[in-house]
């Protein structure tokens, strides 16, 4: 169910973002687009891009976890970049680090070719019920 | 020769990458050491169907390139610089169908380092959507060469 929550939501879509199952881990792929472009000198992707990828990626987590929520909404996210974002597609995958009955935090990493060689990595807080 | 910069390059370095121009982002000038975009709404950016509300990963991404423009205004000039980290706090969802706009300082500049403050909001700035927090390298041009041959 959830794997094709993010096809319902029109900025994953507009990010191309594919979702993919594995086990209980999702892995969602934003695959490379001229439009994600946000450096063409380098060229790298915006940031933004990879920031987006990486809250979509923690969104669906939660919502795979906790089905019985309507979306999770985010209460803060932080960022860090840690390698610049080559023109090739990127995979994200995120971990509840822990949910209680309001609040769940969240940890994500977006890669290129190597998994340990994140390009991004997140921390956010979501908002569980209203 | 800044004047050349901010009123022709800036524009372009608001909105003329391809993302940036893909999302719709126009250059609402700068004041002082404040700059700001707007993201005039628009359908395929919502992040809840069911509301209209935009998506936090569009916010987050037009709070990280107004803040890279608040950057470049505090130094008059352009200079490669990549974000080093970010954070968006999230007070209240947007309104289904009002433009988001974006507004960033930067309030203090080291040469190494800029640090940025940055709200996003409809119409007040004082009713913010998010505020952000944000961590810039201004990347020396004479190092820069060797630290992409590092990376790839």
């Amino acid at each position: 169910m959830s794997e094709a929550m993010l096809d319902r939501l029109p900025y994953a879509r507009f990010l191309g973002l594919r979702t993919v199952m594995q086990d209980d881990a999702l892995t969602v792929i934003m695959p490379f687009a001229d439009r994600l472009i946000g450096n063409p000198m380098l060229p790298a992707l915006h940031g933004g891009s990879t920031a987006a990828l990486l809250e979509m990626t923690a969104i669906a987590q939660v919502a795979l976890s906790y089905p019985r929520l309507r979306l999770p909404r985010p209460i803060n996210v932080t960022v860090a970049y840690l390698r610049s974002g080559r023109p090739v597609d990127v995979h994200a995958r995120a971990t509840i680090s822990r949910a209680g009955r309001r609040v769940a935090h969240v940890m994500a990493e977006a890669w290129q070719d190597e998994p340990g060689q994140p390009i991004a990595s997140l921390t956010a807080h979501f908002l569980l019920a209203d | 020769m800044s004047d050349t910069f901010l009123d022709q390059i800036m524009p372009q370095l608001a909105s003329g990458a391809a993302h940036t121009h893909a999302l719709g982002f126009v250059y609402e000038g700068y004041e002082g050491d404040r700059v700001r975009i707007r993201v005039p709404w628009r359908e395929d950016l919502v992040g809840d169907p069911d509301t209209g509300v935009l998506s936090g990963g569009l916010v987050t991404t037009a709070l990280d390139h107004v803040g890279g423009l608040a950057i470049w205004l505090a130094l008059g000039t352009f200079r490669p610089i990549a974000t080093l980290d970010l954070r968006v706090d999230y007070m209240r969802a947007s309104v289904r169908g009002l433009d988001l706009v974006t507004e960033a300082r930067c309030y203090r500049l080291t040469r190494t380092v800029g640090f940025v403050r940055a709200w996003a909001f409809e119409e007040r700035i004082d009713d913010p959507i998010a505020a952000a927090q944000s961590v810039y390298m201004i990347t020396d041009e004479a190092a820069r060469a060797p630290n992409l041959e590092a990376r790839s």
